[in-house]
């Protein structure tokens, strides 16, 4: 592999495993001295392999490189002498060098302790999902600023916020201990989740990086899932919700960007085997007592994998969304139950419905009223879509909506 | 927006019995009709239903068996929801499946407790 490919990817792959053990060993307040000594390793490598050829192992050489910055560091300050001295006198065989562990359980232990040192309540939800990306992820900055659609000092200054933040409240990098990890995780899944859906339901144009961020927050929620203490019923709903989903991502977005409507996808894009792993982890997540939101958005996702629409499809879709409603409103769910409605007792009820939800500034409310119109009221049907092309912010959405109105046109001359 | 209480109340049948069926059709009434609170944003608390069993203290050590000796009507539970005023609530209240049946349901003004 040339080494123009080869560093991106293993900057991909191997900056977020040296970054999470070198944040864990150093501790929260010095966790841009280890991003900054991962980056600069990454660029020494660039300079190193350019002048003399790739190296035969390429992640020993990244390894022992960080190794050598981050004792370098560690010498230099304070924290050695707090820290490494205590470590070297507990060790067996208490040698004068310090090792730092790079192996393959580390590596995963850390970024565990990480994903929960991050996904904290204490900093905003998007600064969450950035230093995600950052850390857990191993996004550039710029990457990061393409997924939120922002600049790239933006980017900056929320992470920067968010560090002095954590640093500030002296927040551990440690798991959570076993009977604060129920409480705790619900945080980390709902990080998870908004990483997800900013992939899959955000605006931007960039298909393949909003894919990325959907495959990151897939791998982030399975390793919860591997692990024994935090393998908890409602992370493998999570992980299930993720893999229907995910499913359909060839299927609804033309190689353009344009959105595909459920409706018109061509089924036979449906990845099959996420659907399986889908079913698979909706079982496992089918125990305990606990019935999470996530629970129910994965067994609504479950009715949507099926192809054929039956009055047993949407009644069940119909009640998940009530209890949805019931656990934790939000208004595309309200939305969602309306359309489930139309397709249990007809449009004429869910029209009813639709109009006592207060919804008049959503674009989808008004997608959502042309759709139950279309079929009696073109009239009608036609000024919700206008509305909803005119309230909506999104060019593929209102691309979409456009194409409707034109066919609703048609169907009038 | 100010929160109210719907409290449910029902003739205490004992020997009423509902077949599966039945009970699934009942059970399916009820969610619809809080979901479709739920779906106006205005369901607060999805609140309890409460068993029939159940005693009632009372003053001098007296503990009675049940909560509807002397009385024919039963709480058979309560959830809290979000209205503008007490018409408002009443008027969701008109919804509810209990009516079908005979019940009622009391609309209550919360005053939040301060201790």
């Amino acid at each position: 592999m040339q080494q123009k490919e080869l560093i991106p990817q293993l900057y991909r792959n191997e900056f977020r495993k040296m970054a999470a053990v070198l944040c864990r060993l150093f501790g929260i307040e010095h966790i841009t001295i280890a991003e900054d000594i991962v980056s600069d390793t990454f660029l020494l490598a660039a300079e190193t392999w350019g002048l003399k050829g790739i190296p035969e192992n390429p992640v020993a050489w990244l390894y022992t490189v960080a190794k050598n910055k981050a004792k370098d560091f560690l010498r230099r300050n304070d924290i050695y002498n707090e820290k490494v001295t205590l470590a070297i006198q507990h060790a067996a065989n208490a040698k004068n060098e310090f090792e730092i562990d790079l192996s393959n359980t580390n590596i995963v232990d850390s970024q565990l302790q990480m994903m929960f040192t991050i996904c904290n309540p204490c900093i905003p939800p998007e600064s969450q999902v950035g230093l995600a990306l950052r850390i857990l992820c191993g996004f550039s900055i710029d990457e990061i600023a393409d997924a939120f659609l922002t600049k790239k000092e933006t980017i900056n200054k929320r992470l920067y916020r968010a560090k002095e933040k954590l640093k500030q409240l002296k927040v551990k990098i440690e798991m959570p201990h076993e009977q604060e990890i129920g409480s705790r995780i619900d945080n980390v899944l709902t990080t998870l989740y908004l990483l997800f859906n900013e992939g899959y339901f955000s605006a931007g144009r960039n298909s393949k990086i909003r894919k990325d961020l959907c495959l990151e927050a897939m791998r982030l929620a399975y390793m919860l899932v591997e692990n024994k203490t935090t393998n908890k019923p409602e992370v493998c709903a999570l992980l299930s919700l993720m893999c229907f989903h995910a499913s359909r991502f060839e299927a609804r977005i033309k190689p353009d960007g344009e959105l595909v409507l459920y409706n018109e996808q061509d089924r036979s894009l449906w990845n099959k085997e996420l659907i399986l792993n889908g079913k698979y982890f909706l079982n496992k997540g089918a125990t305990g007592s606990t019935l999470s939101k996530y629970h129910l958005e994965a067994a609504i996702a479950f009715w949507h994998t099926i192809e054929i629409d039956s009055i047993e499809k949407w009644e069940n879709i119909l009640s998940l969304y009530n209890k949805l409603l019931i656990i934790e409103y939000s208004p595309i769910a309200a939305l969602n139950r309306t359309y489930a409605l139309a397709r249990v007792y007809g449009n004429d009820t869910a029209i009813v419905e639709a109009k006592k939800l207060s919804q008049d500034h959503n674009h989808l409310y008004h997608s959502l009223l042309g759709e139950l119109f279309a079929l009696t009221d073109n009239k009608k049907a036609i000024e919700h879509f206008l509305l909803a092309a005119k309230l909506t912010r999104s060019d593929a959405d209102k691309k979409v909506i456009l194409k409707k109105i034109e066919k609703l046109n048609q169907k009038v001359s | 927006m100010n929160e109210f209480v719907l409290i449910f109340r029902n003739d205490f049948l004992p020997e009423a019995k509902f077949s599966p069926d039945e009970m699934q059709a009942i059970m399916q009434h009820w969610q619809e009709w809080i979901g479709g609170i739920a779906a106006k944003g205005l369901l607060a608390n999805g609140g309890n239903r409460l068993s029939s069993n159940g005693n009632t203290v009372k003053p001098n050590n007296i503990i009675t068996d049940g909560p509807f000796v002397e009385i024919k009507e039963i709480i058979s539970g309560y959830i809290v929801i979000k209205a503008a005023d007490i018409d408002d609530a009443a008027e969701i209240a008109k919804g509810c499946p209990i009516l079908m049946v005979g019940g009622n349901v009391e609309v209550r003004d919360i005053i939040p407790m301060n201790i």
